[in-house]
């Protein structure tokens, strides 16, 4: 078969057909729920019902956080256009509509991610429809996740757990939310693991909700776990402590989630790119692809650099979903592609705000809001700094030690 | 020319026309001019002058251009040429070149790091491609990639993703030679793609033949902003055919050339016209630049150029000329992705053996962070270059495709030259290692049109 980068034509009605509902049920209520902070959009619930139907009726290979299993026991050597690809194509056009209203999608969230990535077939039939929130992050770390100080600790057939987690998206939304803790904090990443904590466990309370920068209809919440008994079959993958292989179960979440925040901030991009092409339009300013951009306007040389900077992120995108689609281990171009598109995503939609002058800067459009939201895309999930330190190892072949 | 006016300030030597000498800038100015005549003459230097050996190393030195070879008229004239059909459109999303193509890309990557690497760093001083070098290049087919199989090349389906899988493995090599032996495939792409059944059956056996000539696709123009779509260079409609007038700008291997292709305005609309070396009115003069200088860069002065009516490639309503526009920037981002690949296995290695405060540079987050930005910026570059050549290998407008492509390549491929010689220190400026010449030959992109194509 050829090379071909174009999105894959079994996909495009899925991606046609979402970019629809990001047009008429997220963006009529964008601007409601960046005013409405902390209010739940009750819109979403009819939305995510017809997420799930679609997933049940298998018209749709996971349209949300849901599909990023791995199924390695195909030898299936035909190239697939799967699940992977389709999720980041649907969260981009998604994202697109909403970034904030996307992450706030009832069983779509990182937690759903987690679940399906690590889960045993015992835990996944059991987790079911269940609405799962991530909590990761603590008040003392951040980047540097294997330092997390929620501790587990076995008693009879139950986890006990303490700590504080902040950043919790959906924290308050969610019917459970998927908790880091170690059971043995002087054995390092290796101890550490994830349990489902199902909401209304008590010992688990939320503190509070954050005011943020942007995508402020996703809630963000601070959660504690005081003697917090969870039962022990809600840990995730296996219970023993393996030194050798370390971080690296849990690690794996990471490599299917960071395609999908970077197709979060390629459709939030492309959001800004759409509608500055059009006031520019109408302010006089066509971008013509064939004259060289140093005879056109500024204007229209620099939409050109965002617009390739955008391709580059869509693709490097692609890429990576592409590549697990095809159980090509993919860390590498994952962190790559969440790398460029977190950097194009600030640059493109800041960019446009400033094109578009005081209409791009006021809340009259929302490209001032656009260029809030995707700030959130270069942090969560591995900041760019931490993409480019693993970007970095890959490429040197150095380890965590030597480049620290 | 009086002493007064050629001691004026300004306007040469890169001084802007504003400036003007005050009375010890004069006095300098004289010591200087004597200065260089005592040079001249003790160096025996002013005996070149009377060499007539064309070197593309010296400006200011026109010839006329090779006399060349005849092309023996046949085909029919008028008549459509033999195309080659789009490749299939499969509709799945892949990244693995076919069989063949890796194939094609295995044979020219040992060729760019066994002959083409070595001959760089001497070709580039001599803006000459060695002889051998270039015979290499036609035994393994590049200038018959683009040929329709039907005419002796060996082009099934539209070859666009293949040139650019090639482009950049030679590249990788080094982007000069890689020009050199890629300038006569591109006008017989040219002639495959648009040529009549009578310009396919006169030209097209010289380049599948044993003796393929040295071609060149002449669309530059040695201008401040220049547009490519708006040429100079003009021509004229006669009883017979055409007249061309005009200068042309960076046309790799002008010297030896025995066909180009050139750009010009016709009643305001651009057109590619064949002209052949030995046609009265053409004259070559060196032109090296910054870098590809390993391509012998020259400028082509056309005067009173009389062509046949015959002479026009493709369609005279700028359809052509701009289509062949787009593939010749399509070729040259595939030039940045191999040099810019170049860049990163020369840097990595290097950062993980030079050290500094007592460890391997590699080790400090701003050197390693840099070495991940090529990597991330290379890889971008090469899907969106791939995207925009397999679009128009599948027969899908790449317009704005390629314009991305050209856009990134420029302005990511300049600022991997430019941290490829920053890793590398004070070592990297100077011409022990190659990254300075990547540095140069990077500053090609986005400035280049014509010379390659796919």
């Amino acid at each position: 078969m050829p090379i071909n980068l174009e999105d894959p034509k079994k996909l495009r009605p899925l991606r046609d057909q979402v970019h629809q509902v990001a047009m008429n049920m997220l963006r009529p209520i964008s601007r409601k729920y960046d005013k409405a902070e902390h209010t739940y959009p009750k819109e979403l619930d009819m939305l995510a019902a017809m997420a799930d139907g679609l997933n049940e009726s298998g018209a749709s290979e996971g349209a949300g956080a849901a599909g990023v299993r791995r199924d390695n026991s195909s030898t299936d050597t035909t190239v697939r256009n799967g699940s992977n690809m389709a999720s980041v194509m649907s969260v981009a056009e998604m994202c697109w509509g909403d970034v904030g209203l996307t992450l706030s999608m009832p069983r779509q969230g990182l937690g759903n991610s987690a679940i399906a990535s690590v889960a045993d077939d015992e835990q996944l039939k059991r987790f079911a429809g269940v609405w799962a929130s991530m909590a990761i992050t603590e008040p003392g770390t951040g980047s540097d996740s294997a330092n997390i100080k929620t501790t587990a600790t076995k008693d009879g057939d139950h986890y006990v757990l303490n700590g504080e987690k902040i950043f919790v998206t959906s924290g308050e939304r969610s019917d459970a939310v998927v908790v880091w803790a170690t059971l043995d904090r002087e054995l390092g990443r290796a101890a550490i693991k994830s349990f489902v904590v199902p909401k209304g466990t008590p010992g688990m309370k939320v503190e509070r909700l954050e005011h943020k920068l942007g995508i402020k209809a996703s809630d963000t919440a601070t959660i504690t776990f005081t003697d917090c008994r969870v039962p022990a079959e809600n840990l995730l993958g296996s219970p023993e402590i393996d030194v050798k292989q370390g971080f690296a179960g849990a690690m794996a979440t990471f490599d299917n989630t960071r395609p999908l925040v970077a197709s979060m901030a390629v459709g939030c991009a492309r959001a800004s790119l759409d509608l500055t092409r059009e006031l520019l339009a109408k302010a006089g300013v066509e971008v013509d692809y064939d004259r060289p951009a140093t005879v056109q306007s500024a204007a229209a040389a620099k939409f050109l650099q965002l617009e390739a900077d955008w391709e580059a992120a869509y693709l490097l995108m692609l890429q990576a979903a592409w590549m697990a689609d095809n159980r090509k281990p993919n860390s590498l171009e994952a962190s790559m592609a969440k790398a460029k598109a977190g950097r194009v995503g600030s640059d493109i939609t800041l960019s446009c705000v400033e094109l578009c002058s005081s209409v791009g800067y006021a809340e009259g459009e929302l490209l001032e809001k656009w260029a809030r939201d995707s700030k959130i895309l270069d942090i969560f999930e591995g900041t760019q700094q931490i993409q480019q330190l693993i970007v970095a190892r890959r490429i040197l072949g150095l380890t965590s030690a030597e480049l620290k | 020319m009086s002493l007064l006016q050629s001691l004026k300030g300004g306007g040469r030597h890169g001084v802007p026309a504003s400036e003007s000498r005050d009375p010890i800038g004069l006095a300098v100015a004289a010591l200087n001019r004597l200065a260089q005549s005592q040079v001249l003459d003790r160096l025996g230097v002013r005996k070149q002058a009377e060499q007539t050996v064309f070197t593309v190393t010296r400006s200011g030195f026109k010839v006329a251009t090779n006399a060349g070879r005849t092309f023996a008229k046949a085909g029919k004239k008028g008549q459509p040429g033999v195309r080659v059909p789009s490749a299939s459109r499969s509709g799945v999303f892949d990244l693995t070149p076919t069989e063949d193509e890796q194939m094609l890309v295995d044979v020219v990557s040992e060729f760019a790091q066994e002959v083409v690497r070595p001959a760089a760093a001497e070709a580039d001083e001599s803006c000459t491609a060695p002889d051998d070098l270039l015979k290499s290049s036609l035994e393994i087919g590049l200038p018959i990639l683009g040929i329709p199989e039907a005419l002796g090349g060996i082009s099934e389906s539209r070859s666009a993703m293949a040139g650019t899988l090639v482009a950049e493995a030679l590249a990788k090599g080094d982007m000069g030679l890689a020009v050199a032996t890629l300038a006569p495939g591109a006008v017989a792409t040219a002639l495959g793609l648009w040529g009549t059944d009578a310009q396919q059956q006169t030209y097209l056996p010289a380049f599948t033949g044993e003796e393929v000539p040295a071609a060149a696709l002449a669309l530059n123009e040695p201008r401040v902003l220049f547009d490519v779509l708006a040429p100079s260079t003009t021509a004229t409609k006669t009883a017979e055919g055409y007249v061309l007038n005009g200068v042309k700008s960076l046309v790799p291997r002008g010297a030896e050339a025995e066909l180009f292709l050139v750009g010009a305005s016709l009643e305001g609309t651009p057109a590619l016209f064949l002209v052949e070396s030995k046609t009265e009115g053409l004259e070559i003069e060196g032109d090296p630049a910054m870098g590809v200088r390993a391509a012998g860069m020259t400028t082509l002065t056309l005067t009173d150029v009389k062509v046949g009516s015959d002479a026009i490639l493709g369609e005279t309503d700028g359809s052509t000329y701009v289509e062949c526009v787009r593939l010749s920037r399509l070729a040259w981002c595939a030039l940045a992705v191999g040099t810019a690949q170049a860049v990163l296995d020369y840097v990595t290695p290097y950062v993980k053996e030079r050290e500094a405060f007592g460890e391997p540079i590699a080790h400090r987050q701003s050197v390693a962070f840099m070495v991940a930005n090529i990597a991330i910026e290379l890889q971008a570059m090469r899907l969106v270059t791939y995207k925009a050549a397999s679009r128009v290998a599948q027969g899908i407008d790449a317009t704005r495709e390629i314009a991305l492509a050209r856009k990134l390549c420029a302005d990511k491929g300049m600022q991997i030259g430019l941290d490829g010689v920053q890793l590398l220190g004070g070592h990297g400026f100077v011409k022990e290692h190659p990254v300075e010449r990547w540095y140069r030959d990077l500053r090609a992109i986005g400035i280049m049109e014509g010379a390659v194509l796919v």
